[in-house]
């Protein structure tokens, strides 16, 4: 018997929904259905205790107090980095930043990259990022002079990859591309997509903040020299989230804010910066959010990235196969290689229409453009409805859902 | 099962979603004006037209949600013969009612069935988004408004 089917027999649903307190609870005297996971996933009583004991008994600022108390909470917050840096399998936890989140870890690089970009560059990215990962670009470009150049998808939402091949030239400087697409659920062919771009010596950063929770990733097997993610789609808190970046890539790179904790020595006439990481760490960071995300990533870790997207896997497939019933149902996003997501279009039905009608079933799913407008202009549409699973969801929540749609259908005649 | 929606969702609304009245470009338009409301998407074109001081004409068109559409759809309908003022009335009176405000619901008649709205924060500006637009086309604006 293979690893992935021993997870998935020893995989108990049911015990791990016992782990998620909110889960517990009727919307609109239903029992809640949360399906929007995409968008924020829940907290684990682990994630919610480790901040709760964290205030209780430890709490002080770090890398500053000789007491108790600043030590334990140093020690806290450094050892979340650890644990971060073995989740990435990065190479040292030097090479770990924490940021408020993917959208600040990509603007922190762009911002460094702005030095190093000139007139005639190319940045590329793909045509299905988040918009965190096309305006930071965009204002980069702006700034530099650099052209914004986008790989196309196909009609399923997949990158045509020889159409991105061919935008890579002695003009592109950088490349951003996400490892799954947060509006179409497509994961994409990263490994090739990074090793064909550094045949032109291009560095990569990855957006990984819809993978993270879904996809084992390994930055030095995938030899990116940026990784990005958000704790708060994978378990944890908003407001906390990390870059990974290679150490060579970190130590050239200017800072992204100036302030306490990035630095070593400051007079008036100037300022040495302090070592890496610790230099793009400017103020009293999120602690209590980083020790979260310690937690998460222990909590995640103990079940098993690949047990989790085995069943996550086979609810998508249940609920494609459901979905064919539905005559009005459309999927947006077929890829072939694609995660638990599943955005959707209504025949006459708008999405906002169906997000309202769904709520009032205890159904959460989200209902609009998903941060994704260049996405939802492709496929013609103004918005999508989305279903999103996560570990805690169940095959009886699929059914919920089919339901609940044929009720909202049946109620607009 | 749904029942308790048909507070926000009444019948009438269905039957302006699926045959919005006035939903058609008006090419002798005097004034024209976009709203967009970027949380969802919706967008909509509003044309007017005036003769003796009163609007003669209303019609739109874009594409939104059934609330959204149904609200262009019965604003496109009441305002056709209102003086300017009288329609720049009939907003506030509007406004009021969707953000749950004490209004005189005799003074709004058929736009009473939008009323349900108010008890759906996120949804308030799927409804507001023509009478906004209208607002602002009647002030003379042409840049595109929008609800953000």
């Amino acid at each position: 018997m293979n690893q992935s089917v021993e997870n998935l027999i020893a995989y108990d649903v049911e015990q791990i929904r016992q782990d998620f307190p909110i889960l517990d609870q009727e919307i609109r005297g239903k029992k809640l259905v949360y399906l929007d996971n995409a968008a924020t996933s829940q907290k684990p009583k682990s994630v919610i205790e480790s901040i709760v004991h964290y205030y209780e008994n430890d709490n002080a600022n770090i890398h500053r107090g000789v007491h108790t108390l600043s030590e334990r909470a140093t020690l806290s917050y450094e050892n979340a980095r650890k644990t971060v840096q073995k989740f990435l399998n990065a190479d040292s936890e030097k090479e770990i930043v924490f940021t408020r989140g993917a959208t600040e870890a990509i603007n922190l690089v762009a911002n460094a990259f702005a030095e190093k970009i000139s007139v005639g560059d190319e940045i590329l990215i793909t045509a299905m990022e988040h918009h965190s990962n096309i305006v930071p670009w965009q204002m980069l470009c702006k700034k530099t002079g650099a052209e914004l150049k986008v790989a196309p998808i196909n009609e399923q939402g997949e990158l045509i990859f020889e159409e991105f091949e061919a935008l890579i030239s002695k003009k592109t400087k950088f490349a951003a591309i996400s490892h799954m697409s947060n509006a179409l659920g497509t994961i994409n062919p990263i490994k090739q997509m990074i090793d064909l771009l550094h045949q032109s010596g291009i560095p990569v950063l990855v957006d990984g903040a819809q993978a993270i929770p879904h996809i084992s990733v390994d930055v030095q097997a995938l030899d990116c020299e940026f990784y990005v993610f958000s704790g708060h789609k994978l378990y944890a808190p908003t407001g906390i989230g990390a870059l990974y970046g290679k150490m060579e890539q970190l130590e050239q790179m200017a800072p992204y804010q100036g302030g306490g904790d990035m630095i070593s020595v400051v007079t008036f006439d100037k300022t040495v910066y302090n070592k890496v990481p610790y230099k793009f760490e400017a103020g009293t960071p999120n602690i209590a959010g980083t020790i979260g995300l310690g937690a998460a990533i222990d909590y995640v870790s103990n079940i098993g990235v690949d047990a989790i997207a085995a069943h996550e896997n086979s609810l998508l497939d249940y609920a494609v196969e459901q979905s064919k019933r539905i005559d009005k149902f459309k999927i947006i996003g077929t890829a072939e290689n694609k995660g638990a997501i599943m955005s959707f279009v209504l025949d006459g039905i708008h999405p906002h229409d169906i997000g309202t009608m769904m709520d009032h079933q205890g159904i959460a799913v989200r209902a609009g453009h998903h941060c994704a407008m260049p996405v939802m202009d492709f496929f013609g549409v103004p918005a999508t409805a989305r279903a999103s699973f996560a570990m805690y969801n169940t095959h009886q929540e699929v059914d919920a859902l089919m339901a609940g749609i044929e009720n909202l259908i049946e109620m607009f005649g | 099962m749904l029942d308790d929606l048909r507070d926000l969702y009444q019948e009438v609304i269905f039957d302006h979603n699926r045959n919005p009245r006035n939903f058609r470009k008006m090419d002798d338009a005097d004034r024209q004006i976009d709203g967009f409301n970027p949380l969802c998407g919706d967008r909509l074109t509003l044309f007017i037209k005036f003769s003796d001081g009163k609007i003669s004409d209303a019609s739109f068109q874009g594409q939104g949600c059934a609330i959204s559409t149904a609200s262009a759809s019965l604003m496109t309908e009441i305002v056709k013969g209102q003086t300017e003022e009288e329609a720049q009335h009939l907003f506030t009176l509007f406004h009021k009612m969707a953000t749950g405000e004490p209004v005189e619901m005799d003074e709004l008649g058929k736009l009473a069935v939008l009323a349900g709205v108010c008890e759906y924060p996120a949804r308030v500006k799927c409804a507001t988004l023509p009478w906004h637009t209208l607002d602002a086309l009647l002030q003379g604006s042409e840049e595109p408004v929008t609800t953000e």
